[in-house]
């Protein structure tokens, strides 16, 4: 039970700067978020064990946000195993149990992670020798990924890093233009060819000239393509190839973006995307609307991928870390509170 | 092909084996499956929920009077039930008045600027001159991409560049396609959150200055379960008149649709296919139905094998397997009820699952001749003792059917196989219990 307490206790004490910046993303959405702790324990309450009511209830949020029928029964199987043979069970004992069992779906065995910040992503973590530290951004159409690329410049930028964008979506119109507006923006350069380039060749500038210009981080912009188009998906495999040859191991890293109001397809997509690409890093966005982007539980649990970053905003500066605690605290509330 | 033949066999067979009618026992199974069918197609739940009870009500009691067994019958009524509800969902998408005025909403990244591009190229191709308004004075390079789009549709855009006021620039633009003889008048707007309210004000306020025949609801057919929920507030605030369904060219099964009609009871009137301009089509109310429940044609199939299986024949086939009696002359007749159905690889492509493996395999319909030819060069005595054949009798059916002594063989080796296969089949019992019954897998009973 000392875990629980851990865990409990953990969230408890909660940094100055972790209430703070909670409270400012809670600002910015306008919602009015009663204590997350509270609204669980109003569903608990007058409950004392786990009974089959409570794994109903518990079905239905999970459920509801995109968690996806097979983990969704997983999380209660395993929840329901558990009862048995830990008897006692006050409220707050049921919910780390619960947000124990979420946070094991998402960081893995390591549960330590989730309760501490170094499973923040730090972009000093990849390792590029002398060279600039690529990143390939890539997803479906739609999803944010022009928009994320625009915030993530901005933020290391802010971290006092050279940053340059390649704009290989030379697909969708007025993608480039999209993305000069973000160089301009933000204030980091973009290289780009116009519409229509093979985004190879654009690739290919962007590390020359990332090269020459002795940038620390470059991010490459890519068209939107729906994981089932196989052409579009071995495009990718051609870019990387490029990038390799001129800056050895790049990209060293590929994110996949997934809109947080994605359903149960989020798990194809990253399966799809990993098959093409070997998907390093998550960025999940449009977290500021109601969706609550449980449908990326089954990819970090079945994929093994860690989710980076969160996008909740269309400012340069709503890109958060992402923290499981406050992610799986977020999965929860609001629907159990339905009842 | 033999295998896939011997599959088809035993399907055929198992079939005959539904009796009674529908309990809540008999197809427990089925329900959870149709339930997760629904789910992994992300309908929402509570949606999932009632459809799910209102199949069940529907079902239990019903004589399951055909060849088909009780979990059959209920997903032949889900089918239906679905397809019924789709068809429902489905409204013609009409251009009234002179300009006609339509407006699209939804969230970022849905589609909205695309879509504008399809629907004025599908006007332009009735013969209406469109204009297409740009009304995203926030996401970069919208205005941009809308002129694109249009230029590529061959279609004016009215855009205001520099102007952040996105209800002026809406009502400026009508007013423009008004004075200037247009046809119809697609405004495009900016994407928003439901919880936005201040831009959920700036969407109610266009639509009150437009006042457009169609709003139309942009939605990604991989949203889900927040469809309903954002669904319901652009509803609340334009009550759109109908819905697109985008991205339906990726594999999202598009439970969202089902659920949006459920809850806000407005048609979807077009789905998006593609990024070319010309991927827009209509909503097809069963086909929408089949992707949901992501089947295969199960029920087509059912149904065909309905037609054609003779139930005396079967039960009389079904005896001799019993008895160890079956022989070539029953397997050729067997055949025939097969052929009857249709085209071998339609058949197939049919079975949940199947149809996948199956693209790009070419099916040989007539590897089933040889099979037939051989056997009709037997004599009837021949035919009830195959094991009887001697080499000399071998080498005259080769003639006789075209072939080769090896082919005989191997049709009779197959036969032998195929045979021990059945008396396991016999003995083995319910090894299909639990799983969604498909034609022949199930044994609900």
């Amino acid at each position: 039970m000392s875990f629980f307490k851990r865990l409990f206790g953990k969230n408890k004490n909660q940094s100055a700067e972790q209430v703070e910046k909670k409270a400012s993303l809670d600002a910015g959405l306008e919602k009015s978020k009663k204590s997350v702790i509270s609204r669980i324990a109003k569903v608990f309450s007058g409950r004392r064990k786990i009974d089959e009511d409570l794994l109903e209830d518990l079905e239905e949020a999970l459920m509801m946000s995109d968690v996806g029928v097979d983990t969704t029964e997983r999380i209660i199987e395993r929840l329901r195993k558990r009862a048995v043979w830990e008897a006692y069970l006050d409220q707050s004992e049921l919910i780390n149990m619960l947000r124990e069992e979420i946070a094991h779906l998402l960081v893995g065995d390591d549960i330590g992670h989730a309760l501490t910040n170094h499973s923040v992503f730090s972009v000093d973590e990849i390792d590029s020798g002398d060279g600039p530290a690529v990143i390939l951004v890539v997803g479906v159409n739609g999803v944010g990924k022009t928009t994320s690329i625009g915030k993530l410049a901005h933020r290391y930028k802010s971290e006092g890093k050279k940053v340059m964008l390649g704009a290989a979506d030379t697909f969708r119109a007025a993608a480039v233009e999209q993305l000069k507006i973000w160089g301009d923006r933000v204030g980091v350069p973009v290289i780009s060819q116009g519409m229509g380039a093979d985004p190879a060749a654009v690739a290919y500038d962007t590390l020359e000239s990332a090269k020459a210009n002795d940038i620390d981080v470059v991010i490459v912009d890519t068209a939107g393509r729906l994981h089932n188009k196989v052409g579009l998906m071995s495009e990718l495999t051609k870019i990387k190839s490029v990038m390799d040859k001129i800056v050895p191991g790049a990209p060293h890293e590929v994110w996949l973006v997934i809109d947080g109001s994605t359903g149960q397809n989020a798990l194809v997509q990253a399966t799809q995307f990993s098959k093409a690409t070997d998907i390093t890093g998550l960025i999940l966005t449009k977290l500021d609307g109601t969706a609550k982007g449980g449908a990326v539980l089954a990819v970090c649990d079945q994929i093994k991928i860690p989710v980076h970053y969160i996008g909740v905003g269309e400012k340069m500066e709503n890109l958060q870390d992402f923290h499981p605690l406050d992610f799986i605290d977020s999965l929860l509330p609001e629907s159990l509170d339905d009842k | 092909m033999f295998d896939n033949l011997q599959e088809r066999f035993e399907r055929a067979f198992k079939v005959l084996k539904g009796h009674g009618s529908i309990t809540e026992v008999n197809v427990g199974d089925t329900l959870k499956e149709v339930r997760k069918a629904l789910l992994d197609a992300d309908v929402d739940y509570k949606t999932a929920k009632t459809f799910v009870k209102n199949v069940k009500e529907k079902a239990l009691g019903k004589k399951v009077l055909t060849a088909l067994q009780p979990g059959q019958l209920l997903i032949k009524i889900t089918q239906e039930e679905l397809t019924e509800l789709m068809g429902k969902a489905a409204a013609p998408f009409e251009l009234k008045a002179k300009p006609s005025v339509i407006l699209l909403a939804g969230l970022q990244g849905a589609g909205k600027t695309t879509h504008a591009g399809k629907l004025a190229k599908y006007i332009t191709d009735k013969n209406r001159k469109t204009l297409l308004v740009a009304c995203d004075v926030y996401r970069p390079a919208a205005v941009d991409q809308l002129q694109v789009v249009g230029e590529s549709v061959e279609v004016e855009v009215f855009a205001e560049p520099g102007v952040i006021d996105a209800v002026g620039i809406a009502k400026r633009g009508v007013e423009y396609a008004k004075k200037n003889g247009f046809g119809a008048v697609i405004v495009d707007t900016a994407g928003r959150l439901a919880v936005d309210s201040k831009m959920m004000d700036e969407i109610e306020a266009i639509n009150k200055a437009i006042k457009p025949d169609e709003s139309l609801f942009v939605v990604d057919a991989m949203t889900g379960q927040d469809a309903v929920q954002t669904a319901k507030a652009f509803n609340d605030r334009i009550d759109f008149t109908g819905v697109i369904l985008t991205k339906l060219d990726g594999d999202a099964r598009g439970g969202a649709a089902l659920s949006i009609f459920s809850i806000v009871g407005k048609p979807i009137k077009f789905v998006g296919v593609g990024e070319k301009m010309d991927a827009l089509e209509i909503f097809h109310p069963n086909r929408m139905a089949e992707r949901i429940l992501g089947m295969g044609d199960v029920v087509t199939l059912v149904e065909r094998a309905q037609q054609v299986v003779d139930e005396k024949e079967a039960k009389k086939i079904e005896e001799k397997i019993r008895k160890n009696k079956f022989d070539l002359e029953d397997f050729l007749s067997q055949i025939q009820q097969i052929r009857k159905m249709g085209n071998v690889k339609d058949l197939l492509g049919m079975m949940p699952g199947i149809g996948k493996a199956l693209r790009g395999v070419d099916i040989d319909d007539n590897a089933f001749n040889q099979v037939e030819a051989i056997i009709r060069s037997m004599t009837p005595k021949e035919r009830s003792m195959p094991r009887s054949l001697d080499l000399s009798r071998k080498k005259r059916i080769a003639k006789g059917s075209g072939t080769k002594v090896e082919e005989v063989n191997k049709l009779l080796k197959q036969f032998e196989d195929m045979k021990k296969v059945m008396q396991m089949m016999n003995k083995g019992g319910e090894k299909g219990r639990g799983r969604l019954p498909m034609p022949g897998m199930g044994r609900g009973r």
